[in-house]
Protein backbone atom coordinates (compact mmCIF):
# COMPACT_ATOMS: atom_id res chain seq x y z
CA UNK A 1 0.00 0.00 0.00
CA UNK A 2 1.18 3.28 -0.43
CA UNK A 3 0.28 6.98 0.09
CA UNK A 4 -0.32 7.11 -3.70
CA UNK A 5 -3.16 5.03 -3.26
CA UNK A 6 -4.78 6.36 -0.88
CA UNK A 7 -4.44 9.96 -2.50
CA UNK A 8 -5.96 8.25 -5.18
CA UNK A 9 -8.64 7.16 -3.81
CA UNK A 10 -9.19 10.79 -1.88
CA UNK A 11 -9.17 12.40 -5.45
CA UNK A 12 -11.87 9.72 -7.03
CA UNK A 13 -8.90 8.30 -9.26
CA UNK A 14 -9.77 4.77 -8.52
CA UNK A 15 -13.34 3.57 -8.28
CA UNK A 16 -13.12 2.44 -4.76
CA UNK A 17 -16.72 0.43 -5.28
CA UNK A 18 -14.96 -0.99 -8.56
CA UNK A 19 -11.58 -2.15 -6.55
CA UNK A 20 -13.19 -3.68 -3.32
CA UNK A 21 -15.16 -5.98 -5.44
CA UNK A 22 -12.06 -7.54 -6.71
CA UNK A 23 -10.03 -7.30 -3.37
CA UNK A 24 -13.38 -9.61 -2.10
CA UNK A 25 -12.49 -11.60 -5.35
CA UNK A 26 -9.06 -12.35 -4.28
CA UNK A 27 -9.62 -12.78 -0.85
CA UNK A 28 -11.93 -15.77 -1.33
CA UNK A 29 -9.50 -16.90 -4.10
CA UNK A 30 -6.78 -16.97 -1.54
CA UNK A 31 -8.88 -17.98 1.40
CA UNK A 32 -10.07 -20.94 -0.95
CA UNK A 33 -6.67 -22.19 -0.82
CA UNK A 34 -5.08 -21.28 2.42
CA UNK A 35 -7.81 -20.99 4.53
CA UNK A 36 -7.28 -17.17 6.61
CA UNK A 37 -10.66 -15.94 6.79
CA UNK A 38 -13.35 -16.84 9.50
CA UNK A 39 -15.38 -14.48 8.13
CA UNK A 40 -15.61 -12.12 5.07
CA UNK A 41 -17.40 -9.65 5.73
CA UNK A 42 -18.43 -8.93 1.92
CA UNK A 43 -22.30 -6.70 2.66
CA UNK A 44 -20.04 -4.31 5.47
CA UNK A 45 -16.45 -4.29 3.16
CA UNK A 46 -19.22 -2.89 -0.21
CA UNK A 47 -20.51 -0.38 2.57
CA UNK A 48 -17.34 1.01 3.56
CA UNK A 49 -16.21 1.79 0.16
CA UNK A 50 -19.93 2.97 -0.96
CA UNK A 51 -19.11 5.56 2.61
CA UNK A 52 -15.27 6.41 1.02
CA UNK A 53 -16.40 7.06 -2.17
CA UNK A 54 -18.78 9.08 -0.84
CA UNK A 55 -16.95 10.94 1.07
CA UNK A 56 -13.33 10.79 -0.53
CA UNK A 57 -11.84 10.92 3.02
CA UNK A 58 -9.86 9.20 5.58
CA UNK A 59 -5.83 8.70 6.48
CA UNK A 60 -6.56 4.80 5.43
CA UNK A 61 -9.34 5.80 2.71
CA UNK A 62 -9.80 2.49 0.64
CA UNK A 63 -7.21 0.44 2.25
CA UNK A 64 -8.39 -3.10 2.92
CA UNK A 65 -8.56 -4.17 6.58
CA UNK A 66 -8.71 -7.67 8.12
CA UNK A 67 -9.63 -7.93 11.29
CA UNK A 68 -8.27 -10.77 13.80
CA UNK A 69 -11.43 -12.69 14.83
CA UNK A 70 -11.48 -11.96 18.50
CA UNK A 71 -11.94 -8.41 17.86
CA UNK A 72 -15.43 -7.54 17.99
CA UNK A 73 -17.24 -6.15 14.13
CA UNK A 74 -20.54 -4.88 14.91
CA UNK A 75 -22.75 -7.39 12.81
CA UNK A 76 -20.01 -9.69 11.91
CA UNK A 77 -19.85 -13.17 13.64
CA UNK A 78 -16.95 -12.83 15.76
CA UNK A 79 -15.70 -16.42 17.24
CA UNK A 80 -11.97 -15.72 18.43
CA UNK A 81 -11.58 -18.78 16.19
CA UNK A 82 -13.93 -21.11 18.83
CA UNK A 83 -16.84 -22.82 18.31
CA UNK A 84 -18.07 -21.73 21.52
CA UNK A 85 -18.95 -18.38 20.15
CA UNK A 86 -20.59 -19.43 17.18
CA UNK A 87 -23.12 -16.98 15.54
CA UNK A 88 -22.22 -14.28 17.97
CA UNK A 89 -22.53 -11.26 16.10
CA UNK A 90 -21.35 -8.25 18.33
CA UNK A 91 -23.94 -4.81 18.98
CA UNK A 92 -21.02 -2.85 18.95
CA UNK A 93 -17.49 -2.22 17.26
CA UNK A 94 -14.71 -2.44 19.17
CA UNK A 95 -12.78 0.88 19.90
CA UNK A 96 -10.31 -0.04 17.37
CA UNK A 97 -12.46 -0.96 14.32
CA UNK A 98 -14.46 2.41 14.95
CA UNK A 99 -11.34 4.19 14.47
CA UNK A 100 -10.71 2.36 11.33
CA UNK A 101 -13.88 2.71 9.73
CA UNK A 102 -13.75 6.22 11.21
CA UNK A 103 -10.30 6.46 8.88
CA UNK A 104 -12.21 4.97 5.82
CA UNK A 105 -10.44 1.65 6.36
CA UNK A 106 -12.62 -1.12 4.40
CA UNK A 107 -13.26 -4.32 6.92
CA UNK A 108 -13.07 -6.99 4.43
CA UNK A 109 -13.83 -10.00 6.97
CA UNK A 110 -12.34 -12.19 10.29
CA UNK A 111 -8.88 -13.69 10.13
CA UNK A 112 -8.05 -17.28 11.43
CA UNK A 113 -6.14 -18.28 14.51
CA UNK A 114 -5.76 -20.36 17.22
CA UNK A 115 -8.89 -20.66 19.68
CA UNK A 116 -8.69 -17.74 21.67
CA UNK A 117 -5.02 -17.85 21.01
CA UNK A 118 -3.97 -20.60 22.85
CA UNK A 119 -0.94 -21.21 20.22
CA UNK A 120 1.99 -20.48 18.48
CA UNK A 121 1.43 -22.21 15.19
CA UNK A 122 -2.27 -21.75 14.81
CA UNK A 123 -3.21 -25.49 14.56
CA UNK A 124 -5.16 -25.16 17.48
CA UNK A 125 -8.18 -23.60 15.73
CA UNK A 126 -11.56 -24.16 17.25
CA UNK A 127 -14.08 -27.33 16.34
CA UNK A 128 -15.19 -27.13 12.84
CA UNK A 129 -12.53 -24.37 11.79
CA UNK A 130 -9.75 -25.00 8.65
CA UNK A 131 -6.34 -24.25 9.76
CA UNK A 132 -3.88 -21.76 7.95
CA UNK A 133 -1.49 -22.66 5.64
CA UNK A 134 1.82 -20.53 5.58
CA UNK A 135 1.87 -18.84 2.10
CA UNK A 136 5.40 -19.73 0.84
CA UNK A 137 4.82 -23.65 1.59
CA UNK A 138 1.77 -25.38 2.77
CA UNK A 139 2.94 -28.07 4.43
CA UNK A 140 4.19 -25.69 6.94
CA UNK A 141 2.45 -23.54 9.82
CA UNK A 142 1.01 -19.50 9.59
CA UNK A 143 2.82 -19.05 13.18
CA UNK A 144 0.43 -18.10 15.84
CA UNK A 145 -2.15 -17.32 16.95
CA UNK A 146 -2.61 -14.63 14.59
CA UNK A 147 -1.85 -17.26 11.96
CA UNK A 148 -4.75 -15.74 9.31
CA UNK A 149 -3.65 -12.10 9.56
CA UNK A 150 0.10 -12.96 8.40
CA UNK A 151 -0.94 -14.94 5.59
CA UNK A 152 -3.42 -12.73 4.53
CA UNK A 153 -0.76 -9.75 4.39
CA UNK A 154 1.61 -11.80 2.46
CA UNK A 155 -0.50 -13.34 -0.08
CA UNK A 156 -2.80 -10.18 -0.70
CA UNK A 157 -1.17 -8.30 -3.40
CA UNK A 158 -3.82 -5.71 -3.23
CA UNK A 159 -3.72 -1.96 -0.60
CA UNK A 160 -4.48 -4.53 2.95
CA UNK A 161 -3.49 -4.07 6.79
CA UNK A 162 -4.07 -6.96 8.90
CA UNK A 163 -5.52 -6.17 12.88
CA UNK A 164 -3.66 -8.90 14.87
CA UNK A 165 -3.65 -9.50 18.67
CA UNK A 166 -0.83 -11.00 21.22
CA UNK A 167 -0.60 -12.21 24.44
CA UNK A 168 2.83 -14.12 24.36
CA UNK A 169 3.90 -13.47 21.03
CA UNK A 170 0.79 -13.85 18.53
CA UNK A 171 1.83 -11.37 16.53
CA UNK A 172 5.51 -11.19 16.03
CA UNK A 173 5.29 -15.41 15.85
CA UNK A 174 2.89 -15.09 12.66
CA UNK A 175 4.71 -12.43 10.99
CA UNK A 176 7.99 -14.10 11.06
CA UNK A 177 6.95 -17.15 9.78
CA UNK A 178 4.93 -15.37 6.92
CA UNK A 179 8.01 -13.08 6.01
CA UNK A 180 5.97 -9.38 7.03
CA UNK A 181 5.88 -7.39 9.40
CA UNK A 182 4.43 -7.41 13.06
CA UNK A 183 4.36 -4.57 15.48
CA UNK A 184 3.13 -5.30 19.03
CA UNK A 185 2.58 -2.22 21.15
CA UNK A 186 3.30 -1.43 25.05
CA UNK A 187 0.24 -2.91 27.25
CA UNK A 188 -2.35 -0.47 27.18
CA UNK A 189 -1.05 1.67 24.37
CA UNK A 190 -4.12 0.50 22.45
CA UNK A 191 -7.70 0.05 23.56
CA UNK A 192 -8.96 -3.21 24.03
CA UNK A 193 -12.46 -2.51 24.39
CA UNK A 194 -14.30 -5.16 21.95
CA UNK A 195 -11.57 -7.17 22.20
CA UNK A 196 -12.39 -11.30 23.34
CA UNK A 197 -9.82 -11.37 26.01
CA UNK A 198 -7.83 -14.33 26.68
CA UNK A 199 -5.75 -13.06 29.58
CA UNK A 200 -6.72 -9.45 30.32
CA UNK A 201 -3.01 -8.61 31.39
CA UNK A 202 -0.84 -9.84 28.66
CA UNK A 203 -3.25 -8.85 25.46
CA UNK A 204 -2.18 -6.21 23.43
CA UNK A 205 -4.32 -5.48 19.33
CA UNK A 206 -1.43 -4.51 17.13
CA UNK A 207 -0.71 -4.47 12.99
CA UNK A 208 0.46 -6.87 10.64
CA UNK A 209 1.83 -5.32 7.56
CA UNK A 210 3.96 -5.61 4.73
CA UNK A 211 6.08 -3.04 5.80
CA UNK A 212 7.02 -0.88 8.93
CA UNK A 213 5.38 2.50 7.40
CA UNK A 214 2.46 0.53 7.12
CA UNK A 215 1.90 -0.90 10.49
CA UNK A 216 3.20 2.32 12.05
CA UNK A 217 0.58 4.13 9.83
CA UNK A 218 -1.87 1.92 11.83
CA UNK A 219 -0.71 2.20 15.36
CA UNK A 220 -1.42 5.88 14.81
CA UNK A 221 -4.99 5.33 14.61
CA UNK A 222 -5.44 2.82 16.72
CA UNK A 223 -2.80 3.84 19.73
CA UNK A 224 -4.79 6.57 22.18
CA UNK A 225 -6.94 6.75 25.66
CA UNK A 226 -10.36 5.34 25.32
CA UNK A 227 -12.41 5.96 28.33
CA UNK A 228 -14.63 2.50 27.90
CA UNK A 229 -11.04 0.91 28.69
CA UNK A 230 -9.73 1.19 32.54
CA UNK A 231 -6.13 -0.24 31.12
CA UNK A 232 -5.86 2.17 28.59
CA UNK A 233 -3.21 4.71 29.10
CA UNK A 234 -3.68 8.57 29.11
CA UNK A 235 -0.11 9.30 27.44
CA UNK A 236 0.05 11.11 24.26
CA UNK A 237 0.56 8.92 21.11
CA UNK A 238 4.07 9.39 19.03
CA UNK A 239 3.84 10.72 15.38
CA UNK A 240 4.97 7.15 14.62
CA UNK A 241 5.43 7.35 10.42
CA UNK A 242 7.63 10.60 11.00
CA UNK A 243 9.76 7.72 12.52
CA UNK A 244 10.01 6.59 9.58
CA UNK A 245 13.40 6.55 7.54
CA UNK A 246 14.63 8.43 10.36
CA UNK A 247 18.64 7.88 10.89
CA UNK A 248 19.70 5.30 13.44
CA UNK A 249 23.32 6.54 13.97
CA UNK A 250 23.93 5.98 17.22
CA UNK A 251 21.27 3.91 18.33
CA UNK A 252 22.26 1.27 21.09
CA UNK A 253 21.33 -2.30 20.11
CA UNK A 254 21.38 -4.97 22.99
CA UNK A 255 21.92 -7.89 21.22
CA UNK A 256 20.25 -10.71 23.58
CA UNK A 257 22.94 -13.09 24.37
CA UNK A 258 21.19 -16.34 25.21
CA UNK A 259 18.59 -15.93 21.97
CA UNK A 260 21.47 -16.98 19.57
CA UNK A 261 22.68 -19.50 21.53
CA UNK A 262 21.40 -23.47 21.87
CA UNK A 263 18.32 -23.73 20.64
CA UNK A 264 18.32 -21.64 17.78
CA UNK A 265 18.66 -22.52 14.13
CA UNK A 266 22.11 -21.66 12.90
CA UNK A 267 20.64 -20.47 9.57
CA UNK A 268 18.48 -18.10 11.26
CA UNK A 269 21.70 -16.81 13.79
CA UNK A 270 23.17 -16.07 11.14
CA UNK A 271 20.26 -14.63 8.72
CA UNK A 272 19.60 -11.98 12.46
CA UNK A 273 23.05 -11.33 13.32
CA UNK A 274 23.95 -10.68 9.34
CA UNK A 275 21.04 -8.15 9.64
CA UNK A 276 22.54 -6.61 13.05
CA UNK A 277 25.98 -6.16 10.77
CA UNK A 278 23.96 -3.82 8.23
CA UNK A 279 22.10 -1.94 11.44
CA UNK A 280 26.09 -1.41 12.36
CA UNK A 281 26.55 -0.07 8.95
CA UNK A 282 24.06 2.46 9.24
CA UNK A 283 25.71 3.81 12.59
CA UNK A 284 23.92 1.32 15.26
CA UNK A 285 26.09 0.01 17.59
CA UNK A 286 25.89 -3.27 19.29
CA UNK A 287 26.51 -4.60 22.52
CA UNK A 288 25.87 -7.89 23.70
CA UNK A 289 23.65 -7.48 26.52
CA UNK A 290 22.57 -11.05 29.38
CA UNK A 291 18.41 -11.47 30.58
CA UNK A 292 18.84 -14.33 32.84
CA UNK A 293 15.66 -14.32 34.33
CA UNK A 294 13.42 -13.20 31.04
CA UNK A 295 15.44 -16.14 29.23
CA UNK A 296 15.00 -18.47 31.85
CA UNK A 297 11.57 -17.75 33.39
CA UNK A 298 9.36 -16.15 30.76
CA UNK A 299 8.07 -19.30 29.43
CA UNK A 300 6.74 -20.53 32.75
CA UNK A 301 5.61 -17.24 34.49
CA UNK A 302 3.85 -16.18 31.09
CA UNK A 303 1.84 -19.54 31.00
CA UNK A 304 0.99 -19.39 33.88
CA UNK A 305 -0.34 -15.84 34.71
CA UNK A 306 -2.33 -16.43 31.18
CA UNK A 307 -3.78 -19.42 32.22
CA UNK A 308 -4.92 -18.30 35.47
CA UNK A 309 -6.57 -15.57 33.61
CA UNK A 310 -8.10 -17.02 31.39
CA UNK A 311 -9.22 -19.69 32.85
CA UNK A 312 -11.77 -17.08 35.08
CA UNK A 313 -12.33 -14.87 31.54
CA UNK A 314 -13.64 -18.33 29.58
CA UNK A 315 -16.06 -18.55 32.37
CA UNK A 316 -18.66 -16.51 30.82
CA UNK A 317 -18.87 -18.43 27.71
CA UNK A 318 -21.48 -21.05 29.26
CA UNK A 319 -24.36 -21.00 26.43
CA UNK A 320 -26.69 -18.29 28.33
CA UNK A 321 -25.80 -15.03 26.35
CA UNK A 322 -24.40 -15.06 23.14
CA UNK A 323 -22.36 -17.89 21.09
CA UNK A 324 -23.46 -21.71 20.74
CA UNK A 325 -26.37 -22.58 22.67
CA UNK A 326 -27.60 -26.63 23.63
CA UNK A 327 -30.96 -27.33 25.00
CA UNK A 328 -31.80 -26.01 28.31
CA UNK A 329 -31.59 -29.47 30.22
CA UNK A 330 -30.33 -30.04 33.60
CA UNK A 331 -29.59 -27.95 36.31
CA UNK A 332 -26.86 -24.78 36.23
CA UNK A 333 -23.68 -27.26 36.30
CA UNK A 334 -24.92 -29.09 34.64
CA UNK A 335 -25.95 -27.14 31.35
CA UNK A 336 -22.69 -24.86 31.80
CA UNK A 337 -20.57 -28.47 32.20
CA UNK A 338 -22.28 -29.15 28.84
CA UNK A 339 -22.09 -26.84 26.71
CA UNK A 340 -18.02 -26.23 27.57
CA UNK A 341 -17.16 -30.21 26.94
CA UNK A 342 -18.83 -30.29 23.64
CA UNK A 343 -17.75 -26.50 22.57
CA UNK A 344 -14.44 -25.89 23.53
CA UNK A 345 -11.29 -27.41 21.50
CA UNK A 346 -8.77 -29.56 23.30
CA UNK A 347 -5.97 -26.37 23.97
CA UNK A 348 -8.73 -24.75 25.15
CA UNK A 349 -9.57 -27.12 27.80
CA UNK A 350 -5.94 -27.83 29.39
CA UNK A 351 -6.02 -24.19 30.16
CA UNK A 352 -8.72 -23.85 31.73
CA UNK A 353 -8.10 -26.47 33.76
CA UNK A 354 -4.69 -25.45 34.32
CA UNK A 355 -5.16 -22.31 35.27
CA UNK A 356 -8.17 -23.72 37.82
CA UNK A 357 -5.72 -25.54 39.02
CA UNK A 358 -3.18 -22.80 39.57
CA UNK A 359 -5.64 -20.77 41.77
CA UNK A 360 -7.31 -23.33 43.51
CA UNK A 361 -6.93 -22.78 47.80
CA UNK A 362 -3.13 -23.81 48.45
CA UNK A 363 -1.84 -23.71 45.07
CA UNK A 364 -2.87 -19.93 44.35
CA UNK A 365 0.36 -18.79 45.96
CA UNK A 366 2.88 -21.20 44.77
CA UNK A 367 1.91 -20.51 40.97
CA UNK A 368 -0.31 -17.87 40.11
CA UNK A 369 1.07 -14.87 43.13
CA UNK A 370 4.54 -16.93 42.34
CA UNK A 371 4.23 -16.11 38.67
CA UNK A 372 3.02 -12.61 39.69
CA UNK A 373 6.43 -11.75 41.65
CA UNK A 374 8.37 -13.26 38.66
CA UNK A 375 7.04 -11.09 36.84
CA UNK A 376 8.40 -8.01 38.50
CA UNK A 377 11.72 -9.36 38.57
CA UNK A 378 11.57 -9.96 34.79
CA UNK A 379 10.06 -6.04 34.34
CA UNK A 380 12.98 -5.48 36.22
CA UNK A 381 15.56 -7.23 34.42
CA UNK A 382 14.11 -5.53 31.34
CA UNK A 383 14.28 -2.07 32.13
CA UNK A 384 17.30 -1.97 34.00
CA UNK A 385 18.98 -2.80 30.48
CA UNK A 386 16.67 -0.62 28.25
CA UNK A 387 18.20 2.40 30.66
CA UNK A 388 21.85 1.28 28.99
CA UNK A 389 20.45 0.38 25.35
CA UNK A 390 17.46 1.79 22.74
CA UNK A 391 16.32 -1.40 21.94
CA UNK A 392 17.30 -5.03 22.69
CA UNK A 393 17.47 -7.15 19.35
CA UNK A 394 17.18 -11.12 18.88
CA UNK A 395 15.76 -13.91 16.90
CA UNK A 396 11.96 -13.88 16.58
CA UNK A 397 11.68 -16.63 16.45
CA UNK A 398 14.01 -19.33 16.68
CA UNK A 399 12.84 -21.53 13.30
CA UNK A 400 11.97 -20.94 10.45
CA UNK A 401 7.77 -22.20 10.29
CA UNK A 402 8.07 -25.67 10.45
CA UNK A 403 6.10 -28.27 8.60
CA UNK A 404 2.68 -29.67 9.87
CA UNK A 405 3.45 -32.60 10.44
CA UNK A 406 6.43 -31.74 12.52
CA UNK A 407 4.12 -29.79 15.13
CA UNK A 408 1.72 -32.60 15.89
CA UNK A 409 4.71 -34.52 17.36
CA UNK A 410 5.26 -31.73 19.90
CA UNK A 411 3.97 -32.35 23.72
CA UNK A 412 1.72 -29.26 24.70
CA UNK A 413 5.21 -28.57 27.16
CA UNK A 414 7.34 -28.66 23.98
CA UNK A 415 4.88 -26.68 22.02
CA UNK A 416 4.93 -23.77 25.02
CA UNK A 417 8.70 -24.00 24.74
CA UNK A 418 8.84 -22.83 21.52
CA UNK A 419 7.61 -19.07 23.02
CA UNK A 420 10.97 -18.82 24.42
CA UNK A 421 11.73 -15.09 22.85
CA UNK A 422 8.51 -13.64 22.58
CA UNK A 423 7.16 -14.67 26.61
CA UNK A 424 9.76 -12.00 28.04
CA UNK A 425 8.34 -8.68 26.22
CA UNK A 426 4.44 -9.70 26.35
CA UNK A 427 4.90 -10.99 29.83
CA UNK A 428 6.83 -7.10 30.44
CA UNK A 429 4.12 -5.57 28.43
CA UNK A 430 7.09 -4.24 26.31
CA UNK A 431 6.67 -2.99 22.80
CA UNK A 432 7.98 -4.97 20.68
CA UNK A 433 8.58 -5.42 16.25
CA UNK A 434 9.66 -8.65 14.00
CA UNK A 435 11.00 -7.57 10.45
CA UNK A 436 11.75 -10.08 8.24
CA UNK A 437 15.78 -10.40 7.78
CA UNK A 438 15.99 -12.90 4.35
CA UNK A 439 15.30 -16.57 4.48
CA UNK A 440 16.90 -19.38 5.87
CA UNK A 441 16.27 -22.90 4.49
CA UNK A 442 13.97 -21.00 2.22
CA UNK A 443 11.98 -19.72 4.37
CA UNK A 444 11.45 -16.37 5.94
CA UNK A 445 13.77 -15.62 9.38
CA UNK A 446 12.69 -12.19 11.28
CA UNK A 447 14.51 -9.68 13.62
CA UNK A 448 12.82 -9.12 16.74
CA UNK A 449 13.55 -5.63 18.19
CA UNK A 450 11.90 -4.39 21.79
CA UNK A 451 12.09 -1.14 23.22
CA UNK A 452 11.00 0.24 26.79
CA UNK A 453 7.51 0.89 27.53
CA UNK A 454 5.59 3.65 25.17
CA UNK A 455 8.88 3.68 22.47
CA UNK A 456 7.35 2.04 20.06
CA UNK A 457 9.15 5.45 17.46
CA UNK A 458 12.53 3.63 18.08
CA UNK A 459 11.32 -0.06 16.95
CA UNK A 460 9.85 2.02 13.85
CA UNK A 461 13.02 3.40 13.37
CA UNK A 462 14.86 0.64 13.56
CA UNK A 463 12.64 -1.82 11.53
CA UNK A 464 12.47 0.86 8.14
CA UNK A 465 16.76 1.04 8.64
CA UNK A 466 16.25 -2.60 8.05
CA UNK A 467 14.47 -2.43 5.35
CA UNK B 1 6.28 -27.15 44.83
CA UNK B 2 5.49 -30.06 43.05
CA UNK B 3 2.25 -32.21 43.09
CA UNK B 4 0.97 -35.89 42.16
CA UNK B 5 -1.33 -35.44 38.81
CA UNK B 6 -3.10 -38.15 38.38
CA UNK B 7 -6.87 -38.96 37.24
CA UNK B 8 -8.92 -37.66 40.41
CA UNK B 9 -7.16 -34.06 40.84
CA UNK B 10 -8.03 -33.88 36.84
CA UNK B 11 -11.43 -34.58 37.15
CA UNK B 12 -11.61 -32.40 40.01
CA UNK B 13 -10.46 -29.43 39.05
CA UNK B 14 -12.56 -29.54 35.33
CA UNK B 15 -15.34 -30.15 38.21
CA UNK B 16 -14.46 -26.87 39.35
CA UNK B 17 -14.16 -25.59 36.09
CA UNK B 18 -17.47 -26.45 35.13
CA UNK B 19 -16.13 -28.17 31.62
CA UNK B 20 -16.84 -31.88 31.72
CA UNK B 21 -14.01 -34.06 30.29
CA UNK B 22 -14.32 -37.36 28.15
CA UNK B 23 -12.19 -40.40 29.93
CA UNK B 24 -9.96 -40.05 26.71
CA UNK B 25 -9.34 -36.84 27.99
CA UNK B 26 -8.49 -37.50 31.52
CA UNK B 27 -6.41 -40.08 30.21
CA UNK B 28 -4.31 -37.90 27.90
CA UNK B 29 -4.45 -35.03 30.10
CA UNK B 30 -2.62 -36.78 33.35
CA UNK B 31 1.12 -37.01 31.71
CA UNK B 32 0.79 -33.63 30.13
CA UNK B 33 -0.65 -31.64 32.89
CA UNK B 34 2.04 -33.68 35.32
CA UNK B 35 5.23 -32.62 32.44
CA UNK B 36 3.74 -29.24 32.42
CA UNK B 37 3.64 -28.13 35.95
CA UNK B 38 7.07 -30.10 36.81
CA UNK B 39 8.65 -27.50 34.26
CA UNK B 40 6.57 -24.23 35.61
CA UNK B 41 7.62 -25.39 38.91
CA UNK B 42 11.48 -23.86 38.04
CA UNK B 43 9.96 -20.54 39.43
CA UNK B 44 10.65 -21.89 42.65
CA UNK B 45 14.07 -21.28 41.73
CA UNK B 46 13.99 -17.43 41.79
CA UNK B 47 13.94 -15.52 45.07
CA UNK B 48 10.72 -13.03 45.31
CA UNK B 49 11.07 -12.12 49.18
CA UNK B 50 11.03 -8.74 48.60
CA UNK B 51 9.42 -8.90 44.88
CA UNK B 52 6.25 -6.99 44.67
CA UNK B 53 2.95 -8.62 42.70
CA UNK B 54 2.73 -7.32 39.34
CA UNK B 55 -1.08 -7.89 38.40
CA UNK B 56 -0.09 -5.69 35.03
CA UNK B 57 3.10 -5.18 33.61
CA UNK B 58 2.83 -1.48 33.61
CA UNK B 59 1.29 0.76 36.43
CA UNK B 60 -2.07 1.56 36.54
CA UNK B 61 -3.63 3.51 39.71
CA UNK B 62 -7.23 4.06 40.30
CA UNK B 63 -9.03 3.98 37.09
CA UNK B 64 -12.44 5.59 38.31
CA UNK B 65 -15.09 6.79 35.97
CA UNK B 66 -17.71 9.63 36.93
CA UNK B 67 -20.32 7.77 39.27
CA UNK B 68 -23.29 9.25 36.61
CA UNK B 69 -25.52 6.98 34.40
CA UNK B 70 -24.17 6.95 30.91
CA UNK B 71 -25.81 5.19 27.65
CA UNK B 72 -25.94 1.45 27.57
CA UNK B 73 -27.01 -1.78 25.59
CA UNK B 74 -31.00 -1.31 24.81
CA UNK B 75 -32.65 -5.02 26.41
CA UNK B 76 -33.40 -6.09 22.70
CA UNK B 77 -29.51 -5.24 21.44
CA UNK B 78 -28.91 -7.51 24.86
CA UNK B 79 -30.90 -10.33 23.76
CA UNK B 80 -29.94 -10.18 20.36
CA UNK B 81 -27.59 -13.04 20.74
CA UNK B 82 -29.37 -15.34 22.36
CA UNK B 83 -31.82 -18.10 21.80
CA UNK B 84 -33.11 -18.75 25.27
CA UNK B 85 -34.86 -15.86 26.65
CA UNK B 86 -38.59 -14.78 27.61
CA UNK B 87 -40.38 -11.48 28.25
CA UNK B 88 -37.09 -9.73 27.47
CA UNK B 89 -34.96 -11.99 30.07
CA UNK B 90 -32.30 -14.25 29.76
CA UNK B 91 -33.86 -18.17 30.29
CA UNK B 92 -31.10 -19.77 32.31
CA UNK B 93 -30.96 -23.78 33.33
CA UNK B 94 -33.10 -24.17 36.60
CA UNK B 95 -31.14 -23.40 39.43
CA UNK B 96 -32.58 -25.63 42.36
Amino acid sequence: MTSEFINKVRNQEIDIAEHTEKALEKVKRIDSEYHYMNTISEDLAREGAKHVKAIGEGVLAGTAVSIKDCICVKGVESTAGSKILEGYRPVFDATVVQRIKKEGGIIIGKTAQDEFGFGSFSVNVGIGKETPLNPLDKERVCGGSSGGSAGLVRKADFPHISLAESTGGSIVAPASFCGVVGLCPTYGRVSRHGLIDYANSLDKIGPIAKTTMQAALMLEIIAGHDPDESTSLKRPVDPYTDHVGRDIKGMKLGVIRRAFGEGTDDEVTRKVKDAISRLEDAGAEAHEVSLPMASEYAVPCYYLIAMCETSTNLAKLCGMRYGRHESLEGGFNEYFSKVRELNFGKEAKRRIILGTFARMAGCRDAYYIKALKVRSRIIQEYKKTLKQMDVLVSPTMPFTAPRFRDVEKLTPLQNYMSDILTAGPNVAGLPHISIPCGKAGGMPAGLMAIGDHLQESKLIQLGSALE
Amino acid sequence: MTVKVDEELVKKVSALARLNLTEAEVKEFVPQFSEILDAFSRLDEVDTKDADISFQPVEIKNIMREDKTEPSLEQEEALANTKHKKDGYFKGPRAV
